[in-house]
């Protein structure tokens, strides 16, 4: 193999897994040490320049970065022999609460309003309107106000905040979280919110001579159930989300006493548990797939069974049962899945009789799709055969230079943290474009390295590995909870259970680096590696070369870290990156420094100079 | 050394060996040895040696004397007998615990200064009576706990940090080892554990008093140019006679070996150690021979590292001494105590 070029940003971006998996890339390990050091300002303001809600991803983040977080596979083998505890079926590995610490950082948070950018008074003068006032939008506008650019926001709804306000249930999120983190972002001045102002032509807003156009109007049409009595129970057959955003602004109070859920992704969770506030006292969830295939993310599925809802699978909806026009029940075919040679699932009958199941009201979540009405076909924005507009994933821009797309609106739905990855992007393309820059050149992220050597062996990280297991986040009791729609479920971590979590985070930022020129191969650092890490030996291919390692490599995904050859044996360094814990042993080991353990602290662009092509100033 | 003790997780994949460990739970305390020194990964050796012969820590004895390499026992085998003996006196200390009870695997852990200058007459005798030990000098050529003098194994001309030449004739432990028929005797570099793990498990299967001097720099005080014992310097004048492969039961076992490249030693009870040659015509049973080689070869300024030798018909000091088997400590009042019928003809037989 050929030596590892660490000076490449992404080598070690990728080692930090929970910021290379998080669309936003944010720097996780470095808010992390700041909760730990009590310092919760500074660990907002962090999580806040990355992802513009940390207090509504603290609560509602589809957390892309826990799946990929070392510290699963690091537990791995390792918490399976202790003892069962409080976890019912014993412990089992499983990542840091990455998600619920970045409440604790907005929940423990001082007043950090003097904090946030505030737009200059001289404007640049473009003016950049975005339709729709969600999390893709207000990051547009976060990113581009304070560099002088007039933002115009178009939402619909009474209230600014998207698929947040009107989406995500009260239980989950409660409001003054969203006014709090919206409020945020128009504080910053140069923004206009227009509220209960739906565009229903984009002609008509092109034609007010703006600059830019950004839509982000998410993807606001559930998929309706088509199957027989579905005409005639219309009065108690609701489209999910559009039930929930009704629901958000108070426009719908009750529910039946039976009530079914269609659907297994997350707005299906968010219906039974909403429904279950609102006099549901038998809810129940039916899904066409298995358990394990739902789309809902795994601990959305598990807070729903907790507060006492089933989910029955293999159940297609097949009529509706009216008597004397109203509702009174659903039959659903019972299907098993079987899997063609390319692996493929198909739904088929099992012959078994259909189920019945009594109810008063059905909430459909089976889906949403994009919709784009009030696009004229000739405003310059070619439409794919989806009937989605053409949009450039790099750039986020239509085949209309002056209009971009982000969030749910740009590629199907998503959720929030892809939504606000969507508007850092879209915010570089609209600067560089009034900057005269090619929009497809995208800036490297800024990386500073850091040697985190304090003395022989201290270092400025905590470098002691917890041994403890995720810790739980508290929950409210039931008995309040399930009576009020605006009760919120989860309490957050305490700071003395948030600090606990928070040293779980094994600090995969602090690198280890390398230097092969002074290593003189005394194996101290193999001998000291907790997780046998380290190899010295032959060079080799890459695949044939992880067959002789230490420790059996188990991720080829992950990176495998090469030096150059060694001057004594001729032999290379190579370290499994896989499930190394970052404790800095191998550097604390090594007699000639050749191990260091180093910060590397990577943030990703934004709109701004840093996007911007290094101008040449006058001498 | 290191504030933080070796953090408990281990990797997904280690698996416990037949007696139910892992190779983890081999180790000792966390070193307070000089970041770099040869003796942790002697250590670490001992450790995989043992985790692979499945031994159970809890027959194990590990005895040392005083001195860097005397620490280590600290460092390994946590959860086995220990004894830090006075200085240089580990032998005799190791050859009691080995009369009053031959059950246990007995590890004497011991320096160049512990066994070749306060205890290398303790180190001559015990070798001499055929103590069926294990017996590692962490061999590094200075006294580094004093700041680095020369020790007795340093090469004559050698340079010390300072900058003096060291006038002294070394004495050579494999040399003693040999005369003195020590039945297994093995050199071995501490940055090479290919070669040192396999030697060490050679020798704890070994019926008879084994031998393995291994060379260990110490990265502090000896580690520098004009020293002969410095990771570059043995790694540049290593001279390995032959690699320890494996060790096999009964069945032999063919591997992919050209004629004549491998040694097989058939032990007494056994057992076969596959030896593949690097040094033609190299003959480890051979005691003689291997005196001359290794002396031959060190005046050529060569290292010689490997199984040198090895005594096929090993015995052992109880067998010369024709003790009782059972350990001393499972012995009853009435083997311990005949009675005075048996004084009698005990005393009858002296008149």
């Amino acid at each position: 193999m050929k030596p590892t070029d660490i000076a490449h940003p992404d080598y070690f971006h990728k080692v930090v897994d929970c910021q290379w998996a998080c669309p936003a890339h944010t720097p996780v390990p470095e808010y992390i040490r700041l909760i730990s050091a009590g310092r919760y300002s500074d660990a907002y303001m962090v999580n806040w320049k990355s992802n513009v809600f940390p207090g509504i991803l603290g609560r509602t983040c589809d957390r892309p970065c826990e799946p990929a977080c070392r510290r699963g596979r690091v537990e791995e083998g390792n918490v399976e022999m202790r003892k069962p505890t409080s976890h019912e079926d014993g412990p089992k590995p499983e990542p840091v609460a990455i998600c619920r610490l970045k409440r604790v950082a907005a929940d423990n948070k001082d007043d950090v309003t003097a904090r946030m950018p505030k737009a200059p008074k001289q404007k640049n003068g473009k003016r950049i309107a975005c339709i729709g006032g969600g999390p893709s939008s207000l990051t547009v506008a976060r990113d581009l106000a304070p560099l002088g650019y007039d933002i115009t926001i178009y939402e619909a709804d009474p209230k600014a905040g998207g698929f947040m306000r009107s989406q995500v249930p009260r239980f989950r999120l409660p409001e003054s979280v969203i006014d709090e983190e919206v409020g945020y972002i128009t504080g910053i001045g140069n923004i206009t919110v227009k509220t209960g102002n739906r565009v229903d032509s984009l002609k008509k807003v092109l034609a007010e001579g703006y600059d830019a156009v950004f839509v982000g109007t998410g993807a606001p049409r559930g998929r309706d159930l088509d199957v027989p009595g579905r005409k005639e129970a219309a009065n108690n057959v609701h489209i999910g989300i559009d039930w929930l955003a009704s629901v958000s602004f108070g426009h719908i109070e009750k529910i039946g006493r039976k009530v079914i859920v269609l659907g297994g992704g997350n707005t299906a969770m968010d219906c039974c548990r909403s429904a279950k506030r609102l006099g549901g006292e038998d809810v129940k969830v039916i899904v066409r797939s298995g358990y394990e295939e739902m789309k809902a993310s795994p601990w959305e599925k598990e807070d729903a069974i907790e507060e006492g809802i089933p989910i029955l699978n293999f159940l297609v909806p097949k009529s509706c049962k009216v008597e004397n026009g109203k509702l009174v029940g659903m039959s659903f075919e019972k299907v098993k899945a079987e899997y063609d040679a390319q692996g493929r699932r198909k739904l088929v009958p099992t012959g078994e009789p259909d189920q019945y199941f009594e109810c008063d009201d059905v909430l459909v979540a089976i889906g949403q799709e994009n919709a784009f009405p009030w696009i004229e076909r000739d405003a310059g924005i070619e439409f794919d055969k989806w009937n989605m507009p053409v949009v450039d994933k790099l750039t986020f821009q239509s085949t209309n230079p002056k209009v971009f797309f982000g969030g749910d609106a740009a590629f199907g739905p998503k959720n929030i943290i892809w939504a606000v990855a969507h508007g850092h992007e879209a915010a570089v393309s609209i600067d560089k474009m009034f900057n005269g820059e090619d929009l497809k050149e995208r800036p490297l992220p800024a990386v500073t390295v850091m040697s985190q050597k304090m003395g022989i062996h201290e270092w400025s990280y905590d470098n002691d590995i917890s041994a403890a297991l995720r810790h739980k986040v508290p929950w409210q009791d039931q008995k309040l909870t399930l009576k009020s729609i605006k009760v919120e479920v989860e309490l957050g971590f305490d700071a003395k259970s948030g600090f606990a979590e928070a040293q779980r985070c094994l600090n995969c930022d602090v690198q280890t680096v390398f230097t092969p020129r002074l290593c003189i191969e005394c194996d101290a650092c193999v001998d000291i590696c907790p997780m046998d890490c380290i190899t010295f030996t032959e060079n080799g291919e890459e695949a044939e070369l992880r067959q002789r390692l230490t420790a059996p490599s188990l991720h080829p995904d992950q990176g495998l870290y090469v030096s150059e050859t060694l001057r004594m044996t001729g032999r290379i360094m190579a370290k499994d990156e896989d499930v190394c814990l970052h404790c800095g042993l191998c550097a604390e080991r090594c007699p000639t420094g050749a191990w260091d353990m180093q910060k590397y602290l990577i943030e990703m662009t934004h709109a701004g100079p840093g996007c911007r092509k290094p101008q040449r100033k006058a001498a | 050394m290191t504030y933080i003790a070796k953090p408990k997780l281990h990797h997904p994949s280690l698996a416990p060996n037949a007696a139910g460990y892992t190779r983890r739970d081999y180790e000792g305390k966390i070193s307070t040895l000089c970041a770099g020194c040869g003796h942790d990964s002697i250590s670490a050796a001992i450790i995989q040696s043992c985790w692979e012969l499945d031994i159970q820590p809890h027959r194990v004895a590990k005895l040392s004397g005083i001195g860097c390499s005397s620490k280590t026992p600290d460092y390994f085998l946590g959860n086995s007998h220990g004894f830090n003996s006075v200085h240089g006196r580990m032998p005799s200390v190791l050859t009691g615990a080995n009369l009053a009870n031959r059950e246990l695997l007995y590890l004497g852990v011991s320096g160049d200064g512990d066994s070749a200058s306060i205890g290398l007459g303790q180190f001559a005798h015990c070798i001499r009576r055929g103590v069926n030990m294990v017996y590692i000098v962490e061999n590094n050529g200075v006294y580094g706990l004093t700041k680095g003098q020369f020790s007795a194994t340093a090469t004559k001309g050698s340079k010390s940090k300072r900058g003096v030449l060291n006038p002294d004739e070394p004495v050579d432990l494999v040399g003693m080892a040999l005369l003195l028929r020590a039945t297994f005797v093995a050199r071995a570099f501490s940055g090479d554990k290919k070669q040192l793990v396999p030697l060490i498990k050679a020798a704890i299967k070994h019926p008879g008093p084994s031998f393995i001097d291994v060379i260990s720099p110490c990265v502090a005080f000896n580690n520098h140019e004009g020293s002969t014992k410095s990771y570059e310097y043995v790694r540049q004048h290593n001279a390995a006679v032959n690699r320890l492969d494996f060790i096999e039961g009964r069945e032999e076992i063919t591997a992919d070996y050209e004629p004549g490249e491998l040694v097989n030693i058939t032990q007494h009870d056994g057992s076969i150690l596959k030896l593949r040659k690097l040094a033609v015509d190299y003959d480890p049973t051979d005691r003689i021979k291997a005196m001359n080689y290794v002396q031959e070869r060190a005046a050529a300024g060569e290292i010689v590292t490997g199984l040198l030798y090895l005594s096929p018909e090993a015995a052992d000091l109880h067998q010369y001494i024709n003790t009782v088997p059972t350990p001393l400590n499972q012995l009853g009042t009435r083997d311990l105590c005949p009675g005075s019928a048996a004084l009698e003809k005990i005393n009858a037989g002296l008149r």
